[in-house]
């Protein structure tokens, strides 16, 4: 509006003089560039396999699979069922060995993480020595060791019982068998019971913190809402009068049959992730520690905070902020890695699917395709929830 | 790695589209002055190298009677050690001339892959158990863990023997041979299966060979037998007539010791095998003598079965199914006439 009696009015530049439009013709074309690649990778591939007589598409997916599988929980799996099923079968043990391995490298690495801050001079020794043994030995290497070292020396379930002995609980070279439970009716009460407990527990301590808030007056509320959580299931399993059967495990001729199963593929798949991650961990979680200025320490001593609260309260909320990005990037590697499991038995996507579909049917396009999707897919979930807690938990500048 | 190998094999069938298809294996093969033969990477009986590093086995055996057949040279042969996964991408990919690695024959393969030229050793899957274990047939397997190779015809075939007599088993499948055996080794397993001639190879492997047992039932059909690439023909038959050559040879009573004395026999049916009558080597581009040469230079069939895999070596094998027909067995070559 003023622009044209403006006097110092500068002219609208030349379409190419134009920063933001210039911009916008080269995002285009590199767009178009990206594009034309992706198709000329597709269309290629296409007439290639065509060519070749190779079938394409996802039907294979529908037809029988016809191989047994060593573990399949949770999936109900036949050797009747589709390869669809077997997907199912490697993602929930891949998912299953990836998350357990998580939660127990992170505990492990945070304890050993410490250890290596420790004042005592074994202790701190000791956390050294773990990481720089774990942490330099290769992976491969690592699970290969711990497979023969669960398995190699661990009598055969023949050498242990009997034929026909009802067995509770027994390690042998099969894996950790114990007897199975089930519920018997009313059991679900006891689930009913779990669910009100942590409600309660988490409305008390909601409650807590609104009263210290206001009064100043503690409350514990961890210890109460423990106790709740811990106590009412097992109020409500007693009352009902144990509705829960322990079905044991029977010897058979070769071995033992029915009752609960963790193979020792998995066990030594887990203890390899877990220690190797756990050194990498431990290291992140030091380096964490130590960040944080020492000047927070004594500021909290000065003002009078216990040694306790002033670790939880004051040091660990700053570490938190270095170490979750590069825990992050270890939660990724420890799933990555999971497919390493090819190498022993156990069944996980990468083997029964990339591996044993592949090798059965030749769909090698469709089935690389989604095992790279499911990869991408746990990898972006991952980031995606701790992008999420690294946001809240990040420096609150005020 | 799984993921490295799909790409190469892409890459390779790719490559392959290239390769001349015409009968033209034979002029490259004498120009280049040997026959290029995939085998196994370590199978021993079937082809495996021996302490001096000179291979040797049954597998090995065709190959070098193939060098006899077109060089007059047992020797005139090189070894190209594949893995099962990528036997048959080096044999269209023209990186070997002939593969001889105990490969199933099947319908598919053969439509696939190559063009079989015959069965060297008939097998079939099988089951080892330990002795200690007092098992005498399959049918007592029930509830059994079995070990086996992932991604084979043998997962297969053991899931639907287990399926058809109702037996309740758990499948432990490692993706080496090697890795099988160790497992089996260490009593991850009570049952191990694979082809029974591999049963009998990679006993030797273990820890007490002794305590183990094969048990009775051939659960399945596997014709092993070396195979060309589709598309040359004359290759194609010097592959199959000098395996029938060898077969033809036991039949007739000739052997690397009696051959040249053998070629001035007055039976015609001898002479024709012999080549000192008629053209038969000719009609496929080699010398008359082609077979001869083959049973001078590497032995009949039955003399080569019996150096690598007979009830006198290590793996101990019945001629069985694989004694000349005559004899009641399948091994039955056409006639050489």
């Amino acid at each position: 509006m003023a622009k044209t009696t403006d006097p110092l009015a500068v002219p609208a530049p030349s379409f190419w003089r134009d920063p933001d439009k210039r911009a916008i013709v080269y995002q285009g074309l590199v767009l178009a560039v990206i594009g034309w690649l992706v198709y000329a990778m597709v269309s290629n591939t296409a007439n290639n396999m065509e060519a070749q007589g190779l079938a394409s598409g996802f039907g294979f997916l529908k037809s029988s699979a016809g191989f047994g599988i060593i573990s399949t929980p949770f999936v109900p799996y036949t050797e009747e069922a589709s390869y669809f099923v077997v997907f199912l079968v490697g993602l929930v043990n891949t998912v299953i060995v990836a998350f357990v391995g998580c939660v127990l490298a992170l505990f492990l690495g945070f304890f050993i993480g410490i250890a290596r801050l420790s004042k005592n001079w074994l202790v701190q020794k000791i956390a050294t020595f773990y990481i720089e043994l774990f942490r330099n030995v290769p992976l491969l290497l690592q699970i290969l060791f711990w497979y023969s070292a669960v398995l190699k020396p661990l009598p055969g379930p023949r050498e242990l019982h009997e034929k026909g002995e009802e067995v509770f609980f027994s390690i042998n070279n099969r894996g950790i068998i114990f007897a199975e439970p089930v519920g018997q009716p009313g059991f679900e009460n006891v689930w009913y019971a779990l669910f009100a407990a942590i409600v309660v527990a988490w409305l008390v301590s909601k409650l807590a913190a609104v009263r210290q808030m206001r009064t100043g007056k503690q409350f514990p509320s961890f210890a109460v809402g423990l106790l709740l959580i811990v106590g009412l299931p097992l109020v409500t399993y007693f009352a009902l009068g144990r509705p829960l059967d322990m079905v044991p495990a029977e010897m058979s001729r070769f071995a033992l049959s029915g009752g609960v199963t963790i193979i020792p593929e998995f066990v030594a798949l887990l203890l390899a992730l877990v220690i190797y991650t756990a050194a990498y961990i431990a290291e992140i979680v030091r380096s964490g520690i130590q960040a944080v200025s020492h000047g927070q320490t004594e500021a909290a001593s000065a003002l009078g905070v216990k040694p306790s609260h002033r670790m939880r309260l004051v040091v660990v909320p700053q570490a938190m902020r270095v170490i979750v990005p590069p825990l992050t990037s270890q939660f990724l590697n420890l799933t990555k890695n999971s497919s390493l499991a090819t190498a022993i038995a156990y069944p996980d996507l990468f083997s029964v699917f990339a591996g044993t579909t592949l090798n059965q049917t030749g769909q090698a396009v469709e089935i690389m395709a989604m095992t790279l999707a499911v990869y991408l897919t746990l990898s972006l979930l991952t980031s995606g929830f701790m992008n999420w807690y690294n946001s809240r938990i990040a420096l609150v500048e005020r | 790695m799984q993921l490295v190998k799909s790409i190469a094999v892409g890459a390779a069938l790719a490559a392959s589209i290239g390769v001349a298809q015409a009968d033209e294996t034979l002029d490259a093969v004498k120009e280049k002055g040997f026959v290029q033969c995939g085998v196994s990477q370590g199978l021993p009986g079937f082809s495996n190298p021996d302490d001096q590093g000179d291979w040797t086995g049954l597998d090995v055996d065709f190959c070098r009677a193939m060098a006899a057949a077109v060089f007059n040279d047992a020797d005139a042969v090189k070894f190209t050690p594949l893995s099962a996964k990528v036997r048959f991408t080096a044999l269209t990919s023209g990186e070997i001339d002939v593969l001889s690695r105990n490969t199933t024959w099947t319908m598919s393969r053969d439509s696939d892959f190559g063009e079989f030229v015959g069965v060297n050793y008939y097998d079939g899957q099988g089951f080892m158990v330990p002795t200690s274990l007092g098992v005498s047939s399959a049918l007592e397997l029930d509830g059994a863990a079995v070990c086996t190779n992932t991604g084979t015809t043998t997962e297969l075939n053991v899931a639907d023997y287990f399926r058809a007599n109702n037996l309740e088993y758990t499948v432990v499948a490692f993706e080496k041979a090697d890795e099988v055996v160790a497992a089996y080794d260490a009593g991850r397993c009570d049952v191990y299966t694979t082809d029974r001639s591999g049963l009998a190879a990679q006993r030797t492997k273990l820890a007490a060979p002794d305590d183990h047992v094969v048990l009775p039932e051939i659960i399945s059909k596997e014709p092993l037998g070396p195979l060309v690439r589709h598309g040359d023909s004359q290759w194609g038959d010097i592959a199959r007539w000098t395996l029938n050559c060898m077969i033809n040879a036991e039949e007739a009573g000739i052997t690397s010791a009696n051959a040249a004395e053998m070629a001035n026999s007055d039976n015609p049916g001898i002479q024709r095998i012999l080549g000192s009558d008629g053209d038969l080597g000719a009609k496929i581009g080699l010398d008359n003598a082609f077979c001869a040469n083959v049973v001078t230079l590497v032995g009949n069939y039955g003399e080569s079965y019996d150096r690598n895999v007979g009830p006198d070596t290590a793996l101990k094998l019945e001629r069985g199914v694989n004694a000349l027909w005559s004899d009641g067995g399948l091994m039955y070559a056409a006639p050489q006439r």
